[in-house]
């Protein structure tokens, strides 16, 4: 290799590896992050789309070259040079995604381990419910009775251990086609979700009917919600504002209007939701006195929850009737 | 060039093209055929999909309809496309390239075959009676409570074409090792007999998993039991690990032969040799094993211990090893050659530029903490097209016009495979690229109403899409063009160095007039060139063959 040819490579070199670092952390694909870590996964999105970027125009340009400077002349029939391999460049394109992705995985085990993914979790129900005793309607202990107890929860997120700040736990239920959440500390029953910034929040989550999946986007985090079977997440949310919740996983006809909100505010201004509702929930009970829930069809018993819950009128119309549906919601 | 017709392949008449008969390359066409059939149908249904995108409201089709359109796009694309459409080359091409008269066992090629168009129709009926609705994947228990038959005739089309593909999968294997001329031995094999090998030994391995899963989702389908039913105490992550157990595998299953075509595509239209045969045809074998367990990352949010995740973020992303290495040596191969800039190459080149892509974005999904917040998004919906179209279909092309003149006899026409080209390379950037963003955004997958936010990106897809869906016309133009005018092709228009070239195009009905010679590797390109005449090599064996026609 003569010498400007080697300049040349290393200029380009220097070139790709500036705009595939600034690339990397300026991509402005992320939605905002509203939790520490959300923020530990973007670095770590970050640092894939360096690398990402670099190979990517490394390899696309390489291509480019070869259709610009090597496209057979007119009546050339003869061929290129027989080149069938080359060793130590062999060993060296083995090598750089070897290492590549050793990296990757190292760091990406990092990331998972301290958002709590190989945390035991609360290590099944029975323990999560220790804390919890309360006589809702449609609290955890209905699912332990469904003869849930003996599993071992799944999901992501650090275990809310004695010590730190006690954790706001709330019962996450998805059905055809809406999220219910239950806080048992307060009877609170809604369709979205108000948790307090910087306060950890446990959710024990399951499901209905079909599989949900529970989708914070801001918050990178989603977790399938299984009929029979408990899961959780658990966070720290660190941002104050309004975020989408979104049901990801395919559910039924109108799996795409499944979503609701989670919203974030101050402890006072989660203290005054805490009121507003409860207040609501006395005048409900009121009005429905007399009405037992299990002997209302599905539709029906939602129709009260519908417009709290912003459910649109079809997905109510939607909902079979079957006796899957609801179960532990009418227990 | 030399000879322009001998007449051996006009032995078939069209007619025999609808019957059971047994001569592979009939069976390859008619696999060819067929696909390309179903390959409408699946586009046709992901335009519907895409319109349906145009705007935040499910005011299109009703979202049950949106839900039945997708499924069975995913279905047909997959199941009745990309996969038979891998068979088609290795029916036709296998025992030309290793100089052999027929598969090893011809009446089972056929039988195989005609599985196929049982199997698609029974799928295209399930719309008399309410086509499935629970996606491609068909996860329990949503699977169990919308819509008994459709459900029922999906199970029923995938153990079919599953069984086609296993009765496929003994007989190229069973080709490759015991019918080779002697003088080739296994090192001396055209690297698309070695893409074979690897998707055969994965379809074998895997396939009866998912003919498994199957069986017993239509017992608790039709018969009420409980092995996925959570009512009935069954555990419905079961399904999902037998499921993905094939179905990962799959992946590779569709794109291992296209890993093939493009080995042989570039070295000849590039006039060099392929740079590392052996690290290509082992990096294959290599993908093939690891295909096999990765198979629950794509449950890291589902039922899936943490430990777990992490043993399979591991394996996943070891898969970008033997990726890298054929993605490397491919681009080695055309550095310094002399590209012949026909449509078949300009394919194979989109295929390396597009599926470069989804390598990349397949490791970053690997990473189980970012999968975490982009599963089940159009991340994943971009990320998967990237793989399927750009590394299936975009080689698939480039082997039809690669082929077409030794199938045909003639030579299709240039310009209008040029514009093809254009137009599937613009179209498939429109309408993938941004669903990465979108994904990433919040906009989930398999979802008829979308958050209006989102709205303008999905508008830039659906027209992308429409680029898409034209650019089929000037890809059956240039095929009809080519067979109503095309110049006669001769036995080796390209100058190819693999043995199907020996023969005349299209071949006689026993392949080869003579036992074929092996003049030279598959890949020896400019092996003289050292020598004052390049050309002169290639020159010398053209005439030989001439001489032998
Ligand atoms: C004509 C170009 C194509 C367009 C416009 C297109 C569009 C789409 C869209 C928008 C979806 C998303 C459904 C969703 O998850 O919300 C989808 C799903 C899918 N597509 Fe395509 N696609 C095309 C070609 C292909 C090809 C060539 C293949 C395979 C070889 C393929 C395989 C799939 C699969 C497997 C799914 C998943 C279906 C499911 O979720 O059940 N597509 N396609
Ligand atoms: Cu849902
Ligand atoms: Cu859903």
């Amino acid at each position: 290799m003569n010498i400007p040819n080697s300049i040349t490579t290393l200029i380009v070199g220097i070139a790709v590896t500036l705009i595939s670092l600034w690339y990397g952390q300026h991509h402005g694909l992320m939605p905002v992050a509203a939790s520490a870590d959300a923020n530990d996964v973007d670095e770590l999105f970050n640092l894939m789309m360096t690398i990402a970027t670099g190979l990517f125009i490394l390899i696309e340009g390489a291509l480019v070259i070869c259709l610009i400077r090597f496209r057979r002349k007119k009546g050339d029939l003869t061929d290129g040079p027989a080149i069938e391999g080359n060793v130590p460049l062999e060993i060296l394109w083995t090598a750089i995604p070897t290492l590549t992705v050793f990296i990757l995985a190292i760091y990406s085990f990092e990331i998972y381990n301290k958002m709590g993914g190989l945390d035991p979790m609360v290590s099944g129900s029975g323990m999560a419910m220790s804390h919890h005793h309360h006589h809702n309607p449609s609290t955890m202990e209905n699912m332990v009775a469904m003869g849930v107890d003996s599993q071992v929860a799944i999901g992501i997120g650090k275990s809310m251990s004695a010590g730190e700040q006690e954790p706001l736990v709330v019962e996450v239920n998805g059905l055809q086609y809406a999220w219910i959440f239950t806080y048992p500390d307060t009877g609170i029953i809604s369709g979205d979700l108000h948790v307090p910034v910087d306060r950890p929040v446990q959710l024990n989550m399951k499901a209905a009917d079909v599989i949900h999946a529970f989708w914070l986007p801001e918050l990178r985090i989603k977790q399938d919600v299984m009929p029979g079977q408990l899961s959780q997440l658990s966070f720290v949310a660190n941002r104050e504002g309004t975020y989408p919740v979104i049901c990801a996983e395919l559910c039924g006809s109108y799996h795409g209007g499944m979503k609701t909100t989670m919203t974030v505010e101050t402890a006072e201004g989660y203290d005054a939701w805490v009121q507003s509702r409860t207040v609501a929930m006395q005048s409900e009970e009121n009005q429905t006195v007399a009405v037992n829930p299990s002997d209302l069809s599905d539709a029906a018993f939602l129709q009260a929850y519908a417009e709290e819950m912003g459910i649109i009128k079809n997905t109510l119309d939607q909902i079979p009737h079957g006796p899957m549906t609801m179960m532990s919601i009418h227990q | 060039m030399s000879e322009a017709t001998t007449h051996h392949g006009g032995d078939r008449k069209w007619t025999d093209y609808f019957t059971f008969c047994t001569d592979h390359k009939v069976i390859g066409i008619q696999y060819l055929v067929t696909s390309f059939f179903f390959y409408f149908i699946g586009g046709a249904l992901a335009e519907m999909v895409r319109t349906e995108l145009a705007t935040p409201d499910p005011d299109f089709v009703s979202p049950e309809v949106y839900n039945q359109l997708f499924t069975m796009h995913g279905t047909i694309m997959i199941f009745l496309w990309i996969v038979p459409a891998g068979a088609a080359f290795a029916n036709y091409l296998i025992p030309l390239m290793i100089g052999a008269d027929d598969m090893a066992f011809p009446r089972l090629n056929a039988v195989a075959f005609w599985m196929q168009p049982v199997g698609g129709i029974l799928l295209i009926s399930s719309f008399f009676v309410g086509a499935p609705q629970a996606g491609w994947t068909s996860y329990p228990p949503l699977s169990l409570i919308s819509g008994k038959w459709g459900e029922e005739l999906w199970i029923l089309c995938l153990l079919i074409l599953g069984t086609a593909s296993i009765l496929g999968a003994i007989n190229f294997v069973t080709t490759i090792f015991k019918m080779r001329i002697p003088e080739m031995d296994i090192h001396s094999m055209p690297l698309f007999c070695w893409a074979m090998l690897a998707t055969s030994a994965l379809i074998l391995l895997s396939t009866p998993v998912l003919a498994a899963a199957l069986i017993l989702l239509s017992f608790d389908l039709m018969a009420g039991t409980a092995f996925f039913n959570p009512t009935g105490g069954g555990d419905p992550i079961v399904y999902q690990h037998l499921f993905w157990f094939y179905s990962h595998p799959a992946v590779y299953i569709m794109v291992l032969p296209f890993f093939g075509v493009i080995s042989e595509v570039l070295p000849v239209h590039s006039r060099k040799p392929i740079f590392g045969y052996r690290a290509i045809a082992y990096s294959g074998l290599a993908i093939s094993f690891l295909g096999l367990i990765v198979w629950a990352h794509h449950m890291f949010t589902s039922g899936t211990p943490g430990w777990l995740r992490m043993f399979f973020m591991a394996t996943t992303m070891l898969v970008a090893v033997p990726t890298g290495i054929k993605i490397f040596s491919w681009c080695a191969t055309l550095w310094g050659g002399k590209l012949q800039l026909n449509s078949a190459l300009l394919f194979a080149i989109g295929f390396l530029s597009s599926f470069l892509i989804g390598g990349l974005s397949g490791v970053m999904l690997a990473a189980a903490p970012f999968d975490i917040h982009v599963h089940d998004t159009y991340f994943v919906v971009g990320h998967f097209h990237y793989v399927l179209f750009g590394g299936s279909v975009f080689a698939l092309f480039s082997a039809v016009y690669h082929w077409y003149p030794k199938m045909t006899g003639k030579m299709y026409d240039e310009f209008w495979g040029k514009l093809h080209f254009a137009m599937t390379f613009v179209g498939f950037n429109m309408t993938f690229l941004p669903m990465h963003y979108l994904g990433m955004q919040g906009m989930n997958r398999r979802i008829a109403l979308y958050d209006p936010q989102f709205q303008s990106l999905n508008q830039v897809c659906t027209i992308g899409s429409y680029i898409l869906a034209l650019s089929t016309l000037p890809f059956l133009v240039s095929m009809v063009l080519g067979l109503v005018k095309g110049e006669a092709a001769g036995r080796n228009p390209w100058r190819a160095l693999t043995l199907e070239w020996q023969t005349t195009s299209p071949p006689s009905i026993e392949n080869f007039d003579e036992v074929p010679v092996l003049w030279a590797g598959p890949y020896d390109y400019g092996i003289d060139s050292e020598s004052e005449d390049a050309g002169e090599s290639v020159e010398e064996m053209l005439a030989e063959v001439a001489e032998v026609g």
